[in-house]
């Protein structure tokens, strides 16, 4: 049992080995993404380019342009004469807000009587039309001093800090998800797999025997993206590390028997890419990676339950930022164990012998 | 001509008896619509907050009233102290603490929120949110209008850019796969053998993916606009017009990966990883252009979605008119004629 095992996992390595392409993938995919993308995916509202149309021309209006001008969330693009001028820039995208300040701004101030200044953003990005204008309104409105705001765990705000976790789950997702996909089905493609099945070898074996290079990628590409997220960005995780080992192998678990999974059901390689491309966009999207998972509409929020990747990038980002410890993030493992035991016996079942 | 036909005829017959390639071309677009549509969204909502407090006065009682009226605030729990707070957040039972001073009833201030900052802009919104439910800033000092998109909705924005992406998709990979199969296959070889000329033949492996391609913008349009209620509020015909030179540009990147690319494997590898990761990431879907670092910005110069994305955001979401697209419009002829050139020089009649 145990030499069957070890010569499979020999056999499956050398594959790999032997392919000309997969070991440059493997080592070159998780460093081009961690040097690349954090760089990319940010969602970070800044240089948003503003246009003012001053209809009042005193001093007071002018310290608003120059608090504009000086501000670092805005690229201030210049002053246009009418409202119509600047929604015309901002019809060619080259403006993304309009103020406009009224006339008789600064008397009206003086005499107490609320004067309206008018902001219109552009919203076809909605979170980028809410930031921009809310950003301008602090700058007219300075925040009262009787309320504070503490930040914890992330004080400066960092986008890098939040996305990091999120990629080590994409680059694990992509390499652990998409080659065992390809696996089984290039083989029942070059006719090989005829072959594994005239064998004495039993079915436990051959898919554990394919799981496990799998697995030892995993490790390696955490490692790898956990360095390079030290080394290039200078951010280690808050909590301890081994848990981040533990949850990232649960998840690879999961990947790869879904992997097989599919590679089992179909008959090409376009098929098994089309369907795993499929089911990660979706695991993807509905994570809760890029959006907060609680402002989903209930029925889709309701799949989260079952979604391994939520569990996982909750779970990575409770550890790596606010440092949580493994009883903060245990029904997280556990559910993430359960979800992967159970793909793993479907991944055994579903591999037929007879053709 | 008839040879034409007859090879277009075989073509569509690979496509229909691939019955779960079929099932996956329609399945993928609307669960990617409906997912973009309605479940990917970043409005406050149910944001979880913790009350912490020690005298439970009237002032407090108030505001903790009006928050928990507001949709957008859920209180969890009350406490004593922030450090309980803070665990609770820490544990992600909670988003958000807001701390009620002792003197908050007599001198009607002293307030501090306590936020998870894991994520800067949610947290930064429920900030700005949470102190206008509480504070009520001075009302009527400013005015602001959300234009082409009041409700701000999330479709708005993603509906064109997943158009962009999936036709890219579906017009690229399928088109470079059916080719690199038939040479993988070795029935090439019969094709090529065949008295029809060999370029005629591509073509006519090209135009069914050009019918579906078209197929499948029309689904997008009518589901963009009765299911999801994008509004179409620009030209419909140039829609059309921009959408057709994007489609023969897809394909005509299908046909130079098909060149390059020996086996399926190699074909997808370089479809999946060279072409999609970088449209996805570069062409502004979801993450803002504007927002990279220089060199970045200056590679998603060469990334078609990025032209198509923002002319399809001006012409159906703003409604603009055609001469605001100009520039996408001539960026993406260009782009097409010059794929178009180097997929026919590097096109090989004969096999190795």
């Amino acid at each position: 049992m145990n030499t069957t095992l070890r010569y499979l996992v020999q056999k499956e390595f050398t594959q790999i080995r032997r392919n000309s392409f997969l070991p440059r993938l493997i080592v070159t995919f998780p460093i081009i993404i961690m040097c690349v993308a954090p760089w990319v995916m940010q969602m970070e509202v800044t240089n948003i380019v503003v246009d003012v149309v001053d209809l009042d021309h005193s001093s007071q209006s002018q310290r608003l342009v120059h608090a504009i001008e000086h501000n670092t969330y805005f690229v201030f693009r210049g002053q246009k004469h009418t409202y119509a001028e600047a929604l015309s820039d901002i019809e060619h995208t080259d403006a993304d807000v309009v103020m406009v300040i009224p006339r008789n701004y600064s008397k009206d101030l003086v005499r107490g009587r609320l004067p309206q200044i008018r902001i219109a953003a552009n919203a076809v990005n909605g979170m980028k039309g809410a930031m921009g204008a809310a950003y301008l309104s602090q700058l007219v409105i300075p925040q009262s001093a009787s309320s504070s705001t503490l930040y914890l765990y992330n004080k400066h705000l960092n986008y890098k800090l939040f996305m990091i976790p999120a990629l080590l789950a994409i680059v694990m997702m992509m390499m652990t998800g998409f080659l065992p996909t390809l696996n089984i089905v290039s083989e029942k493609e070059a006719g090989t797999i005829e072959q594994m099945n005239v064998t004495p070898v039993s079915k436990g074996t051959f898919i554990l025997a394919k799981l496990i290079p799998y697995w030892l990628i995993a490790l390696f590409i955490i490692t790898v993206c956990l360095l390079l997220s030290w080394a290039v960005y200078g951010l280690t995780p808050a909590g301890p590390l081994w848990i981040i080992y533990v949850l990232s192998m649960l998840l690879a678990l999961f990947f790869s028997s879904l992997g097989l999974i599919i590679s089992n059901y179909s008959d090409n390689m376009q098929q098994s890419i089309f369907i795993m491309w499929f089911f990660v966009v979706i695991l993807l999207l509905l994570s809760g990676l890029f959006t907060p998972t609680r402002s989903m509409p209930h029925l889709a929020y309701l799949t989260t339950y079952v979604n391994p990747m939520h569990y996982f990038v909750d779970a990575i980002r409770t550890v790596f930022i606010r440092g949580g410890q493994f009883r903060d993030v245990a029904h997280q493992a556990f559910a993430l164990l359960g979800i992967g035991l159970f793909m793993g016996g479907w991944a055994v079942q579903s591999y037929k012998k007879n053709s | 001509m008839k040879q034409f036909v007859a090879f277009v005829r075989k073509e569509t017959k690979h496509i229909l008896r691939d019955r779960l390639t079929v099932l996956l071309l329609f399945s993928v677009p609307v669960v990617m619509m409906l997912l973009f549509g309605f479940a990917i969204t970043t409005d406050v909502k149910n944001v979880r907050t913790v009350v912490v407090t020690v005298y439970s006065d009237h002032a407090t009682q108030q505001a903790v009233e009006r928050l928990s009226q507001s949709e957008y605030f859920t209180i969890v729990r009350t406490v004593a102290t922030p450090r309980e707070a803070e665990r609770i957040i820490r544990n992600q039972k909670a988003d958000l603490a807001i701390v009620f001073e002792k003197d908050y009833a007599s001198k009607n201030g002293g307030l501090q929120f306590i936020v998870d900052g894991a994520d800067p802009n949610m947290s930064q919104q429920w900030t700005t949110y949470v102190s206008q439910v509480l504070m009520n800033p001075a009302g009527g000092l400013i005015n602001t209008k959300m234009l082409y998109n009041p409700q701000m909705k999330s479709a708005y924005n993603f509906v064109p850019a997943i158009m962009g992406i999936l036709l890219m998709l579906i017009c690229t990979l399928m088109t470079s796969i059916s080719i690199v199969r038939e040479k993988e296959r070795g029935t090439m070889e019969v094709l090529l053998v065949s008295p029809t000329r060999p370029l005629l033949m591509i073509v006519a492996k090209v135009v069914p993916y050009l019918v579906l391609g078209f197929i499948i913008l029309n689904f997008f349009l009518l589901m963009a606009r009765f299911v999801l209620d994008v509004p179409l509020q620009g030209s419909v015909f140039w829609i059309y017009v921009i959408s057709t030179i994007y489609i023969l540009l897809a394909l005509s990147l299908g046909l130079l990966v098909s060149n390059i690319a020996k086996t399926q494997l190699a074909a997808l590898l370089v479809c999946a990883m060279i072409l999609l990761m970088p449209n996805f990431m570069l062409s502004g879907m979801i993450f803002p252009i504007e927002s990279m670092p220089r060199i970045l910005q200056w590679a998603s110069v060469i990334i078609p979605p990025r032209y198509y994305n923002s002319a399809l955001r001006k012409l159906m979401i703003m409604g603009v008119g055609v001469d605001q697209v100009v520039f996408e419009l001539t960026v993406l002829i260009a782009m097409t004629l010059i794929l178009l050139t180097l997929s026919l020089a590097t096109f090989k009649k004969r096999l190795e």
